[in-house]
């Protein structure tokens, strides 16, 4: 059976050409002078119609007390949830019992920023980060300890909270 | 002889550094526009507002791996973008950019050549810029090339016809084909620019111009949505650089003759004072300020309906070339022909202002007409047949 072509009806008489052509180089010739879109990127990071969303997972930052100690309690459910299995944690004790991480790594690259560690997180710890400028020269520098994710400062991420939707 | 010598030696030297450079700006000039026309901001970073972009781009391309594919005809292959190239810049040779200069030897014409047969050289040379594209297409042993190439000999043996006949007109108007005096006989008043007694023409060269230069809307030989380049799809680094700077030399060349053969050449409006001797440096300055600009213009121009236009398809692009404008141009230069004979001979009017808006009452009568049937669409083929059979 034969396919049904569905064929256009043309205009034929009322098509324009010329005026088409002109209309359409005024038009361009009018774009000239608008406020151009571009935003200029490494001077410019957002503008008025363009800004990161406080929901953006970037890379993660860990949050630290006044002493300036990680908030992190080595409690080991980052770990467990995380999909990728991106987390590497060796809890330690100290002589009063407290719980801290010896050892935090997270491999950048296995992450998939799904942002599970900090909803999980019973201490506010870990963050995923409103970050993404993170280029490196090497790539074993992707595998961010303890310290360095104690250091980050940028803004961390507010997730998606079901009972906000619109984050109002 | 020796004046001649040194200034002729001067002018190719100065001419030829004038149009590289030009061509460098005009594809800056092209980015730029483009991306104004698309609300962006266009190559900006290299230099002041993007200057040096031309600079790096060049460097860029002597430093990228030259490209050889296996089963080309390698002796073509090299030649061809060489071949595009030279005819390019080679007519400029005979466009007088502005009134001659005095020097303490003589009057030097600001003109690299100045040919008395400066037109037939022009429509010789425009012609050869065909045999680049065709053997880049050929020697790449590429389909995509090949059919590239094809298109563009087809286009442009199409539009050559077109082109020529709309200067014969000018020719007629003239009475001499040497660029010096055709611009010479537009210089008495603003209508004596030849594209007000010859409208049409003018029409037709601009269009015809398009389709010889490949620009959009007849840029059926690269079309890179079909052929992913055509010609030059094979071409990298100098090579493909070379073609490009063809093409621009190309409209670079196309806009000079459009300035040179209807508005005037070098002339400056409204104003005899700049056309007759004793010449001095400054009238020369201000002649090729004038015909800079008007140049300018037409670059312009060339830009903006490249971003404006889509492409023609090439049915489209034959039957317009054939069926529209190859018996437009015949059918004026008949009646152009008829309408000087007529002022001319038969009432004894010479070559004024008069004569030139009588002409241009002509073309306003004859245009109405032409552009309504155009714009009507009747002459060129919609995408589908019309129900009923009619193409």
């Amino acid at each position: 059976m034969a396919i049904g072509v569905k064929v256009m009806k043309r205009p034929g008489a009322e098509v324009s050409y010329l005026r088409a052509t002109l209309k359409g180089m005024a038009l361009t010739l009018s774009h000239l002078w608008r406020p151009k879109v571009t935003m200029q990127y490494p001077e410019e990071k957002s503008s008025k119609d363009w800004t990161l969303s406080p929901r953006w997972r970037g890379t993660h930052r860990m949050l630290t007390d006044e002493q300036g100690r990680a908030k992190c309690v080595a409690c080991g459910l980052c770990p467990q949830i995380c999909p990728a299995n991106c987390i590497k944690l060796v809890p330690g004790e100290d002589e009063q019992g407290n719980r801290y991480p010896l050892i935090y790594e997270i491999d950048e690259f296995r992450c998939v920023f799904c942002g599970y560690c900090q909803e999980v997180c019973p201490e506010e710890a870990i963050h995923v980060g409103v970050h993404y400028e993170n280029s490196e020269y090497s790539r074993d520098r992707f595998v961010y300890d303890l310290e360095r994710l104690c250091a980050q400062t940028h803004p961390v991420s507010t997730l998606w909270d079901p009972s906000d939707p619109k984050g109002e | 002889m020796t004046l001649f010598l040194i200034s002729s030696v001067a002018k190719i030297l100065v001419v030829f550094t004038v149009i590289m450079v030009g061509v460098a700006l005009l594809t800056l000039a092209e980015r730029r526009i483009c991306a104004w026309m698309q609300d962006r901001l266009g190559p900006n970073r290299v230099g002041p507002q993007g200057l040096l972009q031309p600079a790096a781009d060049g460097l860029k391309n002597f430093l990228k791996e030259e490209t050889l594919p296996a089963r080309a005809d390698k002796v073509l292959f090299m030649l061809a973008p060489a071949i595009s190239f030279v005819p390019a810049l080679l007519t400029f040779a005979v466009i007088p950019f502005a009134a001659p200069l005095p020097t303490p030897w003589g009057d030097v014409d600001m003109v690299v050549a100045n040919l008395p047969v400066g037109f037939l050289y022009i429509l010789a040379f425009g012609s050869l810029g065909v045999y680049g594209i065709v053997l880049a297409g050929w020697s790449s042993n590429n389909k995509y090339s090949l059919l590239g190439g094809l298109r563009a000999t087809a286009q442009m043996i199409s539009y050559e016809i077109a082109l020529g006949m709309s200067t014969v007109a000018v020719l007629l108007l003239g009475g001499n084909v040497t660029l010096t005096d055709v611009i010479a006989k537009q210089s008495e008043s603003l209508f004596t620019w030849n594209v007000f007694p010859l409208s049409l023409a003018f029409f037709i060269f601009i269009v015809a111009a398009f389709a010889e230069t490949n620009r959009l809307p007849f840029d059926l030989p690269e079309a890179e949505g079909e052929l992913i380049a055509g010609y030059h799809t094979e071409y990298s680094a100098m090579k493909f650089s070379m073609f490009y700077i063809a093409e621009y030399s190309n409209i670079v060349t196309a806009s000079a003759l459009m300035t040179t053969l209807f508005f005037g050449g070098w002339d400056i409006p409204f104003t005899t004072w700049d056309n007759a001797p004793p010449w001095t440096p400054l009238k020369t300055v201000l002649t090729l300020g004038a015909f800079t600009l008007k140049t300018s213009f037409f670059l312009f121009l060339f830009i903006w309906v490249r971003w404006t236009l889509p492409r023609f398809r090439y049915d489209q692009l034959m039957a317009l070339g054939w069926k529209v404008m190859l018996p437009l141009a015949l059918g004026y230069v008949t009646i152009i022909a008829t309408a000087i004979w007529l002022l001319h001979d038969q009432l004894g009017w010479t070559y004024d202002t008069r004569f030139a808006l009588a002409l241009f009452g002509l073309n306003l009568l004859l245009a109405v007409p032409l552009f309504f049937v155009l714009d009507r669409g009747h002459l060129i083929a919609g995408s589908v047949a019309e129900e009923g059979g009619r193409a």
